[in-house]
């Protein structure tokens, strides 16, 4: 413990790093899958050829995708934005079959009934069809977040400071409660993002748990009193 | 007016579900389709406010073709109250209502006070307004589903089979409502069911489909009963047995109706004033 109380600003630092380097993928794999999910749940042309090309993106190992991604998209070899473009891959591979399969899930009546009154294409998937997915997306969205987490400490290999390099450095210097640190930090950071993603939903989806309360009150007999 | 004119539907798999079908639906009456599943009369309602285009034919509401009219257009200027309520679990009630409104662009204020004072029209107690759908029971959600119909106050209002999942108590009450409300509204509705009591309950006009949106008769309740076009009419109505084929029995001197299950169904008490029966409401 001592290692850790003297470098308690490392620690932050690193943990910033982190932060920084796995939250611009997480948000960007999320507006790159809509469209994509959008378009593959729309057409079952495409739904065949995109959910089979952005799952082989998932089986891309990562060292050689560091190495390749400077030369592809003119980055030097140890910028931090090849680690953020990595793990945007990645995690548009994971989110489009989640949105394709979210958007599949919204109750066809509902989305018949949208129609009929009057909803437009453009409309009707902003009003409807995304809300109404919003408990599989955010589903979705805590397995990108958990694993963008995860996956961003091989990032100090390739020279991306994050709480990784509290493995690497502590490997090569033999501290082994820096090692420890940084996998405490990384499950910490991970949880924390996975925390608050889930109130993110309970804010944004407040119908979900309408519906919760009536099936426990039902369960228990209960009248349901719902306070405005 | 809505006016069908020689209209087809083939659907792209083959299916012939409506074929050469002509049909004027009078102003301010209720229109009550009415025919088994096949009969077409779902496609028909659903040719009105253009959620099918028809292969052949046309449909005029008020003289103008609909098909030279934008569909969403269209739909936001037409009622459109379906079986489940159709309503949208992720907003509360009042914002269900107020759906089509916000839609075609009124102001949210507005939007919400009229939705408000649309519950009062329907019934509906205002302590329900920010309850989701699913906290609803099944009679409520669709008398929410009727409010969200006539809060653009529509000329035409389309209803399939709006009372189709409720319990038969509760269906009696919403019948009833709609008949309170048709009264004081004077709407042209366009009623689809299986039920031919419901017809014969909401219908001025009633039209007995046969598969593939053929017309078996058309006319009030009171003509069909009186006088079904052909065997299938009777039988579909029901007018050659059970409640419907009653009989006079003399019994101590008074003149009682029998069912022909032999179950009482009254007295007779004389004959109904001239015009009392069959009346367009």
């Amino acid at each position: 413990m001592n290692w850790v109380w003297a470098n308690l600003d490392l620690i932050r630092d690193r943990t910033l790093d982190h932060l920084i380097l796995s939250v611009p993928p997480i948000i960007l794999s999320f507006v790159i899958a809509l469209p994509l999910g959008w378009l593959a749940n729309r057409y079952r042309l495409s739904r065949g050829v995109i959910l089979t090309v952005s799952g082989l993106l998932y089986a891309i190992p990562s060292f050689p995708m560091f190495i390749v991604l400077p030369a592809l998209v003119g980055t030097t070899l140890r910028s931090p934005l090849n680690l953020v473009i990595a793990l945007t891959i990645y995690g548009v591979a994971l989110m489009v079959r989640v949105v394709a399969d979210g958007l599949a899930s919204v109750d066809a009546d509902v989305q018949r009934s949208a129609v009929a009154v009057g909803f437009s294409t453009w409309t009707n998937f902003w009003q409807v069809e995304l809300p109404l997915s919003g408990p599989v997306l955010l589903a979705g969205l805590r397995v990108v977040a958990v694993s963008t987490v995860s996956l961003a400490t091989v990032g100090a290999v390739i020279g991306a400071q994050s709480l990784g390099s509290l493995f690497t450095d502590g490997f090569q210097r033999g501290i082994q409660a820096e090692i420890i640190t940084g996998i405490v930090a990384t499950v910490l950071l991970a949880l924390l993002l996975d925390g608050a993603l889930v109130a993110v939903g309970r804010l944004a989806l407040p119908w979900t748990r309408a519906r919760k309360s009536v099936r426990a009150a039902a369960r228990l007999r209960l009248p349901v009193e719902v306070t405005p | 007016m809505i006016e069908f004119r020689s209209v087809s539907k083939q659907f792209p798999d083959g299916t012939l579900a409506v074929d050469d079908f002509s049909l004027t639906i009078p102003s301010h009456r209720t229109t009550v389709l009415v025919g088994s599943s096949g009969s077409g009369k779902t496609t028909l309602l659903r040719m009105i406010n253009r959620m099918v285009d028809p292969t052949a034919g046309t449909i005029e509401i008020d003289g103008v073709d609909i098909a030279s009219l934008e569909p969403v257009k269209l739909r936001r200027s037409i009622g459109y109250v379906m079986q489940n309520s159709g309503l949208l679990p992720h907003r509360k009630v009042v914002d269900n209502v107020a759906t089509v409104p916000l839609l075609r662009g009124v102001p949210r204020k507005t939007a919400r006070a009229d939705a408000l004072a649309m519950l009062d029209t329907v019934g509906l107690d205002r302590g329900l307004a920010d309850r989701y759908p699913s906290q609803l029971s099944g009679g409520q959600q669709q008398r929410v589903g009727v409010a969200r119909g006539l809060a653009v106050n529509p000329n035409i209002l389309l209803m399939d089979e709006p009372f189709g999942a409720v319990d038969p108590i509760v269906r009696a009450e919403l019948q009833q409502e709609l008949v309170r409300l048709q009264s004081e509204l004077g709407k042209t509705v366009v009623f689809v069911t299986h039920d031919v009591d419901e017809a014969f309950l909401l219908g001025d006009q009633v039209v007995i489909l046969e598969e593939g949106g053929r017309i078996a008769q058309i006319g009030s309740p009171t003509d069909i009963l009186a006088h079904p076009a052909n065997d299938f009419v009777a039988s579909f109505i029901g007018a050659d047995r059970g409640k419907r084929a009653l009989h006079v029995e003399r019994h101590d001197g008074r003149e009682v109706l029998v069912d022909s299950d032999g179950r009482l169904a009254g007295v007779l008490v004389g004959d109904a004033a001239p015009g009392q029966v069959g009346v367009p409401r």
